[in-house]
């Protein structure tokens, strides 16, 4: 225990007690991630409900191939950092860097894709609200409450790209900390977490691509 | 129950269902002063003849009763069921109109009512016979608003972009208050109006004398609408400046915008004013009027215009 | 226990070492001082909005006045006043110590939270200082708010982020509660604060979420027009009610549940008996924590949802009525046969179960579906949730000052001033909200500026409006002598000693007059339960020598 030793607070008994203690931090904030995505949820539910047919519609702009690809990154990101957590309790440090960096290059990949993505709807005058106008061969997606499904569509899959854009920060800062020796098979408790949260953004593009692309 | 003028709690009632709802309300309340006297007495009675007589004191604990908890649960258990089901009972009396039901179309806008008749009468007070259901069918131009008739015990929510609907039965020949109960912005506490019950003969007399006859002349009918429409909650005719303008001495002359633009007060810009108030904006004014008064039939616009000309 | 100038107030010296502290009792007291500045300011509002109110006709200020006044006292009081205000400064200072921990599970991540209440608190009085005004009242209805002017946009900012501050505390509570106990200090033998605070964590952990993402809606909406809330653009505005109630029912329990617990502690400790039905208190608050989530429809009777949505929330509402009931016989009960001291907070604690019964009472009334379509919108429930907010949560809050402030100040304060405005604040608030009840049921609407336009009708409402002015100032006499008689205690009081009133729960027992910086010199072995006075003879001296009991 003497590598934990300097990261035991003063205020926990053991290091046993602070480690679950920061994992149930981190599960309820999970909790709370999921209650801010259930209400944009509701919001989808409700409308979809009110106006299937416009929903089926306007879900044709959206390219599924793209999201397809999207999932495949993610499941892969969420892959490589269980990898990650596995070498770190082994005490692979040069792996665990990798692993690290490639969850890293997989999110990059993942809002590149999304980038492309709002640029081509961007380009044909598909913008959340008041500016939606669509035109050339997308002017036949303009009716009623098409709007109201690329609101939502921007809302959720944007509020889901700051997710992402938060994990890239905490991946580069687990790789410097990581690269300074901070962590080691006794104390890894930030790795551990990220990858918790990593997996809950993973699980909400999961149910974001069936119901914005596919139905 | 007490439903005489100086009872202390609810307003005289004069709907047909006012009177299932104000027993109901009488029955929480007494059984409420009830409950709350007894909560009360124990509790001085406990703080005084428990109080502590030495600094040392230290009674033994009292063990817990099981039949009293569970009275505390069972007894407000059944008293909640009740007030429940009676409320439940009522509010469907409430919530469903009589098939037979007079509708009138409501409709509310910052910060005035307008309510349409059968007949194409149009007037900013309620008017409506005794003893025979009324069902109102309400929509909203800008925000929300609530249709409230205390004396019915009516109140129901206005919504911009769908209807919502209420109705009652009038008991009793009288001018109530109508209020609105929802917070519309800056005039909120302005928009009143009065439900006005008349005897059923008395009614057919106030439709037919409301509707104008074919032979009025359009400045006739525009001082009709000016009272129908509800123009007077904002433009007087005075000169008093309220909301907006006064109409007084308005036509024909040079009127200053808030883009630093004039023109004179003519038919076009009248016109104009009325169907897009938003365009040109007097200076001293806000843009306040809605815009709804575009859907005016173009007859009742030229009739308005008229009006405000020879005014 | 600490030799003097060594405690947690001492330990360290200068302004960095308390913005930057991680102390969880120091953190309290930023709280109790920033809370203690927005109440002043929320209560500024209420005092103009009442004296506007004191005649018919404009009084003091016109409309827009008079709009901005009651928003504002709406949303400084709900969200920087009384949702902060218990787990901030007593949840804070009391929480850790009662169950033998030496602070919270995640001390920086507390900190933290209090930078980003302060920074919601920011927004939202600056956008209203600099953009200009906001009348929307503190519900934000659309389509009013969404097309209102730009102080919205901060507005909806601020409560976005003052509520992330909520949901830290909370999650740090919980986790605190569940990890960090003593040993010995079992579930039940854990102080009925600690449980109604644990109870109310889950409630900001469940429910902040969901108005955060309705702000961020309502901000897209004003800003970008995404026509999910305004009809105008196809949205539905009843959405956005089901939304914001969907975290602003809730919302309070989080500030009533706090006050229950302090309610509990003080029956206790001031009957010096076990709290009558400790079990039943515990679970319930939990059971209103969850009970809560299923009732938000009940204030939307009339705004056009579905008859038999209405019937069903209804319904729900009875259920939620009967844990509190239930917890208001048992604090009675606890006097039974106990040893009753009428010290200033216990009368606070006597003051709470008076006001909130009355204001329970008088929620199981407009939960009944046929009279509440009379009442909703009117006076009755302005009267309703002001016996609750203030008469519950605030009367709490101030009654567990009282109770913990020897602990947290080593001071006493003068007890003859402190019944007197305990007196004041009583009579005041009765003839302010009373007189309401009886207004709205007589029909007076609610957010008026003016009533002239009512008075031909109803010539009574003149004089219940000056009679509810005249006593919201005495109810503010009443709160400014707290402020005057805690200000001299804290320069001149007398010294408390260290279990002043003979309670028996840790912080009590456990620490010296003021606690350490760590609390506890050893961690505390728990060995009885919080209530447990014939098992303190370390407080009382042993049984035996108890000569003059009667």
């Amino acid at each position: 225990m003497a590598e934990s030793s300097g990261t035991l607070k003063h205020y926990f008994v053991s290091s046993a007690q602070q480690f679950d203690a920061a994992k149930m931090g981190m599960w309820l904030f999970l909790v709370t991630e999921v209650l801010l995505f259930s209400g944009m949820f509701v919001a989808y539910a409700v409308y979809r409900t009110w106006y299937p047919e416009v929903f089926a519609l306007s879900s044709e702009l959206l390219d599924w191939r793209l999201g397809a690809l999207n999932t495949l990154v993610l499941l892969a990101s969420s892959f490589t950092v269980a990898l990650a957590i596995h070498f770190i309790q082994k005490g692979d440090r040069e792996r665990v860097v990798v692993m690290l960096l490639l969850t890293l290059l997989c999110a990059a990949v993942f809002m590149i894709v999304k980038y492309f993505e709002y640029t081509g709807k961007w380009s044909h005058g598909v913008f959340p609200g008041a500016g939606f106008a669509p035109h050339g061969d997308y002017a036949q997606y303009n009716v009623a409450y098409a709007p109201q499904f690329f609101s939502i569509y921007f809302v959720m899959t944007g509020i889901h790209g700051v997710h992402v854009l938060v994990g890239m920060g905490v991946f580069v800062w687990l790789v410097t900390r990581m690269v300074r020796g901070h962590f080691s098979p006794a104390y890894y408790t930030p790795i551990e977490l990220s990858g918790l949260y990593w997996h809950l953004v993973d699980i909400i593009w999961i149910f974001l691509f069936p119901l914005l692309y596919l139905i | 129950m007490m439903e005489d003028k100086q009872a202390l709690w609810l307003p005289e009632a004069a709907s047909t269902y006012a009177g299932s709802v104000d027993s109901l309300f009488y029955f929480i309340l007494v059984t409420s002063v009830i409950l709350f006297v007894g909560v009360v007495t124990t509790m001085v009675v406990f703080a005084w003849r428990f109080r502590r007589r030495s600094a040392a004191d230290r009674p033994v604990p009292v063990k817990e009763n099981k039949v009293i908890e569970a009275s505390w649960i069972l007894v407000p258990f059944i008293l909640v069921t009740i007030v429940f089901i009676w409320g439940f009972r009522v509010f469907i009396t409430m919530s469903v109109a009589p098939p037979n039901a007079m509708e009138i179309t409501v409709r509310a806008q910052k910060w005035s009512w307008l309510f349409e008749y059968p007949e194409g009468v149009r007037s900013n007070a309620l008017h409506v016979p005794v003893g025979r259901p009324v069902k109102l069918k309400m929509s909203s131009a800008d925000v929300l608003h609530s249709l409230y008739i205390p004396a019915f015990r009516t109140k129901q929510d206005v919504i911009p972009g769908r209807y919502t609907y209420a109705w009652f039965e009038a008991t009793r020949q009288d001018t109530f208050p109508l209020m609105c109960t929802e917070y519309c912005g800056q005039q909120h506490s302005t928009m009143l109006s009065s439900v006005v019950v008349h005897s059923q003969d008395g009614f057919e007399a106030w439709l037919q004398e409301s509707q104008l006859g074919t032979d009025a002349s359009p400045a006739e009918r525009g001082e009709a609408l000016y009272t129908q429409l509800g123009c007077l909650a904002c433009h007087s005719l005075d000169g008093t400046p309220g909301i907006g303008p006064s109409f007084e001495g308005l036509a024909a002359t040079e009127r200053a915008f808030t883009d630093g633009t004039r023109a004179v007060a003519d038919d076009n810009y009248l016109r104009e004013a009325i169907v897009a108030p938003a365009v040109r904006i007097v200076e001293g004014y806000d843009a306040l009027m809605p815009a709804t008064y575009a859907t005016l039939e173009p007859e009742e616009v030229d009739a308005l215009v008229a009006f405000i000309q020879e005014h | 226990m600490s030799a003097p100038g060594q405690n947690y107030l001492t330990a360290s010296k200068g302004i960095r070492s308390w913005l930057l502290t991680t102390d969880h009792k120091r953190i309290g007291i930023l709280y109790a001082v920033s809370v203690a500045l927005f109440f002043l300011l929320g209560g500024i509002f209420a005092v103009l909005v009442r004296t506007e109110l004191a005649a018919p006709g404009e009084t003091i200020m016109g409309q827009d006045s008079y709009n901005q006044a009651f928003t504002l006292h709406g949303v400084v009081m709900v969200f920087l006043v009384i949702i902060p205000a218990i787990p901030g400064i007593l949840g804070n200072f009391v929480l850790p110590i009662q169950i033998g921990a030496k602070d919270v599970a995640f001390p920086r991540l507390n900190l933290f939270s209090w930078y980003i209440f302060m920074l919601g608190a920011l927004l939202a009085l600056s956008g209203w200082l600099i953009i200009g005004k906001v009348d929307t009242g503190w519900t934000f209805y659309t389509p009013y708010s969404s097309e209102g002017t730009n102080s919205v946009l901060w507005l909806t900012t601020a409560v976005f982020v003052a509520g992330f501050a909520s949901i830290f505390t909370g999650l740090n509570f919980i986790v605190t509660v569940h990890k960090m106990r003593a040993p010995g200090m079992t579930w039940n033998r854990l102080p009925l604060f600690v449980w109604a605070i644990y109870a109310t964590g889950i409630v900001q952990v469940l429910a902040t979420p969901v108005i955060g993402i309705t702000m961020v809606l309502l901000f897209l909406e004003r800003l970008l027009q995404i026509g999910i809330f305004d009809p105008a653009l196809g949205g539905d505005p009843v959405l956005f009610q089901h939304f914001f109630w969907f975290y602003s029912h809730p919302a309070v329990y989080i500030m009533i549940l706090p006050a229950m617990g302090i309610i509990s502690d003080l029956m206790g400790t001031f009957s010096r008996q076990q709290v009558s039905g400790y079990t039943f208190i515990a679970l319930s608050s939990v059971a209103i924590a969850f009970l809560g989530f299923l009732v938000w429809g009940h204030h939307m009777f009339v705004a056009g949802q579905s008859a038999i949505s209405s019937i069903i929330f209804s319904m729900l509402t009875f259920l939620i009525g009967i844990p509190t009931g239930i917890k208001v016989f048992n604090w009675v009960a606890t006097m039974y046969k106990g040893s009753v001291s009428l010290k200033t907070p216990m009368i606070y604690a006597l003051m709470f179960l008076f006001l909130f019964t009355i204001g329970g009472l008088t929620g199981i009334m407009i939960g009944v579906l046929a009279v509440d379509v009379h009442l909703h919108d009117t006076y009755f429930i302005v009267a309703h949730f002001h016996y609750v907010m203030m008469g519950g949560a605030l009367i709490g809050l101030i009654g567990g000052l009282h109770y913990w402030w020897p602990k947290i100040t080593g001071r006493l304060y003068n007890e003859t001033a402190g019944r007197i405005a305990a007196v004041l604040v009583f009579v005041g608030f009765n003839l302010t909200f009373f007189t309401q009840f009886i207004m709205g049921s007589r029909g007076m609407p609610r957010r008026y500026h003016d009533y002239a336009g009512l008075l031909e009708q109803y010539p009574e409402f003149a004089a219940y409006n000056m009679v509810s002015t005249v006593g919201s100032y005495i109810l503010a006499i009443g709160l400014l002598m707290i402020l005057v008689y805690a200000v001299h205690s804290l320069l001149r009081g007398k010294r408390a000693t260290a279990n002043p009133w003979g309670a028996v729960t840790l912080e009590w027992t456990h620490t010296g007059v003021v606690p350490d910086a760590h609390n506890f010199h050893h961690v505390p072995l728990v060995t009885r339960g919080p209530y447990d006075f014939h098992l303190a003879d370390d407080v009382f001296g042993s049984a035996a020598d108890d000569g003059d009991k009667p």
